[in-house]
């Protein structure tokens, strides 16, 4: 019998009521018993140096003001950075702890007044002098520093066979350098939180992805017991890895909360957001590519170069699509970065595949050309049977079957081949595609449910729904599993006080968190069946057979409520507990999610101005918990792909190490007229290595190939090769015809 | 102190002649639909509809207001039962993290009366306005998803504005 909350269906997202109606409540909207004082963040405006002069007296006297809070009177807190082997989101993100400037934007005062034009207005009036010191602002080639290991724990430099003989000895090779900008997540909901302390405990409301680093990262920065703190986050406004780790305004918010003992709000405003929360850094990546004449690959190279911020461990693992796409006889892959004194750089959606795809995808085509096939077919015939970078075996690989659909549904055959065949009145039409992979990872998870006697079950986990749909399947996998209706099943997360989950990143959420509920859900399974083997009338029951439906355990011709079960337990309820870790499996296997994707684009042969007019995409990431919700992931994805390809880009002031273009005017996301009919296809394939429910990550699939696959339609409609992103008009106008 | 209506109930604001009607807005108990995004009229979230027309909120000071009335996202549905507009951005799954949503909303519904009006806007052609998932895209977007949930929300708003205009 299907039930409509049935893993896979399209079931509309549970918090959906709430959000359309503006009642879900996000960190800054929390009701508290007494409306909290508000913080305005003072930044800083040189990159690096010491404050020499700091004069808070006129934003004392100002009307409203609580306290300035600077690095003369802030609560005791551990230097940035310690300690230094716990990883970046739990080590010590002090600030007001000295005079010491980070970067440009770090802050050197809060303000705390009754009211936010009050705050606003005071933070106008604090005078700071500097004493600047020499910075390091921009990183490009010139990176030579050899990270110990990437996102994600891979290493920097991967080496299979002889490179540089391969390349050299190659009929065909392609040699050139890509560059990405410094982009911003740019969620929706700017950084935001509010703080409130007893003298004991810390409460705060913020919005995070990963819930159990955020109380770990308060307690070493604050010198406080874990315990002591909790961190709510039930509904976050986006985050795309700018909310993993704790950002500055929630650090802030508690300082005054402790200073006070008042409740305090600090809501970054969209400018501070820019530096105060972290970006993701520009890459240049050197691509060199060998082939035989009939284009088979010898040789993939790829150098990457991005800046890393200052005692902060992040190096992006740009090289990710080139180690593992296509097969090759040597592969070399290195990553270098260079250390800056500017604002925290971080995951931002898909490190690593999402401009490393950008890239290389492109090289790719560049390659196909210059072998003089077409870029489908050459990617076909360059399909891997094992990882090149590690040599282990795929969990299941699909990505060949994806590219074959993708060609046959877009009506790639209608596509002449070479570049600039195509117009519509005064305008070039082009048709690009770029394969898609996204590294499948699985995070240790735990969670509790309990099944009560009126036949409601809840499930807690501290794990987060940033727009993910969390809530949603992990509402279908209890339904499913237990046979409930989804009206019967609440999903409490976003609370510290909940057992410990994966949280919401690197497209491990759903899988692992939602493996966990899974295990306690069969383990809730056993035991009500084993309440119900010790019942006289059901002595002769089918047990081999035991299906949950509708409520009910049902065996063969007999069957028995659920409620009636935990009532005969002598208790009100049944409580368990499940887990997932990874195990061999994720050892064993290399794992992968899969797409291709196809666009369609159309350039103004006057202005030069690239419209994406329709895009299409067919994805194979295991099993697909909810149609819905998961086509919803990647429709995003590959609106990211088009704003990477065509708009973004975070301009910096080398001279101060400063973001420029700090709004939504200057900084140009793609908006809705931006974006075309846009057709998703599922190849629905569970995969039994990947995880329990055999689902794949899926919210950083798309957008780990969209953009390349817009600039390979931009090349085929001109002719014209952009190799720095993003693709604006002023880089093709000079070329077209 | 600046009076008005929001949402048919009488309020009084900030009268502190900084403070904009957003911020206001959202200091009130069971006003925090109206979301911050930019505070800069760059990205829409803050749309509510003042005097029937749609506005960003943060572009508006709370003195401004004296005797409007404004609509925000709480008084779009009738009690528990959401607006045809709400329901179908459920139904399309038109949002996903929720944040831009409101404004989304506001700003759809506003944006029917518009095309319903006559008002032409940049791809208006010589036929006059109709409701096109080309007008819809145009009009909205002055409201920001980085979700990239448009798709979606054109899906939306065009499934409740047919619905506004043959209703069965």
């Amino acid at each position: 019998m299907t039930n409509s909350a049935s893993i896979g269906q399209p079931l509309d997202r549970v918090d959906g009521p709430l959000k359309v109606s503006g009642a879900a409540t996000y960190a800054a909207e929390h009701q508290l018993d007494h409306a909290p004082l508000v913080g305005w963040i003072v930044e800083a405006t040189i990159p690096t140096g010491r404050i020499k002069a700091l004069d808070t007296s006129a934003a004392e006297n100002s009307a409203g003001v609580v306290a300035v809070l600077t690095h003369r009177d802030s609560p005791a807190q551990t230097p940035f950075g310690e300690p230094d082997d716990e990883g970046r989101f739990t080590q010590s993100r002090a600030m007001l702890r000295d005079d010491r400037i980070r970067y440009h934007g770090f802050p050197v005062a809060l303000v705390i007044a009754d009211t936010l034009a009050n705050a606003r207005h005071a933070a106008g009036l604090v005078e700071v002098s500097y004493e600047s010191e020499p910075a390091v602002t921009v990183a490009g080639e010139d990176a030579d520093e050899k990270p110990d290991e990437l996102d994600g724990g891979l290493d920097a430099d991967v080496s299979r066979g002889d490179f540089e003989r391969a390349y050299g000895d190659a009929d065909v090779t392609l040699d050139v350098t890509y560059s990405t900008p410094n982009q911003a997540a740019a969620a929706m909901e700017p950084h935001a939180t509010i703080a409130e302390y007893d003298g004991e405990e810390l409460w705060v409301y913020t919005s995070v992805q990963l819930i159990g680093p955020a109380v770990q990262v308060l307690a070493n920065t604050l010198n406080l017991d874990p315990d002591k703190i909790r961190v709510l986050s039930p509904y976050i406004g986006g985050g795309f890895g700018s909310k993993l780790g704790l950002h500055n305004e929630a650090v802030l918010a508690c300082l005054g909360a402790m200073h006070l003992e008042r409740p305090v709000k600090v809501v970054q405003h969209r400018r501070h957001v820019f530096h105060n929360a972290p970006h993701r850094g520009n890459s240049v990546q050197r691509i060199r590519l060998g082939a035989s004449r009939d284009g088979k690959l010898q040789a993939i190279g790829h150098d990457s170069f991005m800046p890393r911020a200052r005692d902060y461990a992040f190096a992006e693992p740009t090289g990710a699509s080139a180690r593992t796409t296509y097969r090759t006889d040597a592969l070399l892959s290195r990553h270098r970065v260079k250390t800056v004194d500017i604002s925290l750089i971080d995951s931002c959606r898909a490190p690593g595949h999402s401009i490393g795809s950008l890239a290389f995808e492109s090289a790719i085509d560049e390659m196909a050309y210059r072998c003089g096939q077409d870029p489908v077919a050459f990617r076909l015939a360059n399909m891997p049977d094992k990882d090149p970078s590690s040599g282990k075996p795929f969990s299941s690989h699909d990505l060949a079957e994806c590219l074959r659909e993708g060609a046959a549904k877009f009506g790639w055959d209608q596509r002449e081949s070479a570049p600039r065949s195509h117009e519509r009145g005064r305008q070039l039409v082009g048709y690009g595609v770029a394969s898609t992979i996204r590294i499948n990872i699985l995070v240790k998870s735990t969670t509790r449910i309990r099944l009560s006697d009126d036949g409601s079950l809840i499930a807690w986990a501290n794990m987060t729904d940033i727009g993910t749909g969390t809530y949603t399947i992990l509402t279908q996998i209890a339904a499913d599993i237990l046979g409930l209706p989804a009206g019967q099943v609440q999903i409490e997360l976003g609370d510290s006080a909940y057992p410990a989950s994966c949280g919401s990143g690197g497209s491990f959420g759903a899988g692992s968190s939602g493996s966990a509920l899974r295990d306690a859900c069969m383990k809730l399974r056993e035991k009500l069946v084993d309440i119900a083997r010790k019942q006289e009338s059901l002595k002769s029951a089918d047990f081999d057979g035991a299906r949950f439906e509708r409520g009910k355990l049902v065996l063969g011709d007999k069957e028995v409520p659920l409620t009636e079960l935990v009532r005969q337990s002598g208790h009100d309820y049944l409580e368990v507990e499940g887990k997932v870790e990874p195990g061999e499996e994720h050892e064993k296997y290399s794992q992968h999610s899969y797409g291709a994707q196809f666009a369609e684009v159309t350039v103004d042969r006057d202005t030069g101005e690239v419209r994406v007019q329709r895009m299409l995409g067919v994805f194979s990431a295991g099993r697909i918990l909810n149609h819905k919700t998961a086509r919803s992931q990647l429709l995003g994805g590959m609106v990211w792909g088009i704003s990477y390809a065509l708009l973004e880009e975070l301009m910096l002031d080398e001279r101060y190490g400063a973001f420029v273009n700090r709004d939504f005017a200057e900084y140009h996301l793609a908006v809705n007229r931006d974006i075309p009919e846009v057709e998703i296809h599922f190849r629905e394939q569970p995969d039994s290595h990947s995880n329990p429910l055999g689902s794949k990550g899926i919210g950083e699939l798309s957008i780990s190939g969209a953009g390349a696959a817009v600039a390979n339609a931009v090349y085929h409609a001109t002719g014209v090769r952009v190799r720095n992103f993003p693709i604006t008009l002023d880089k093709l106008l000079e070329h077209l015809p | 102190m600046a009076e008005l209506s929001v949402n048919g109930q009488q309020v009084t604001l900030s009268d502190d002649p900084r403070t904009t009607l957003l911020d206001t807005l959202r200091e009130l108990p069971g006003f925090t639909g109206t979301k911050k995004g930019c505070d800069h009229g760059q990205c829409g979230a803050c749309t509510v509809l003042l005097d029937g027309r749609r506005v960003n909120a943060c572009l508006i000071l709370a003195v401004q207001c004296e005797g409007c009335e404004v609509t925000t996202i709480e008084g779009l549905g009738e009690g528990d039962q959401l607006h045809p507009l709400q329901q179908a951005f459920v139904r399309h799954d038109g949002f996903q993290c929720g944040y831009c949503t409101p404004g989304q909303i506001c700003s759809a519904y506003a944006m029917l009366e518009e095309i319903a009006n006559g008002e032409p806007s940049d791809v208006t052609d010589e036929d006059g306005v109709r409701l096109s998932r080309d007008e819809i895209r145009e009009r909205m977007s002055g409201n920001l998803c980085r979700c990239g949930a448009y798709a979606n929300i054109v899906d939306a708003i065009l499934e409740a504005g047919q619905r506004e205009e043959s209703p069965s």
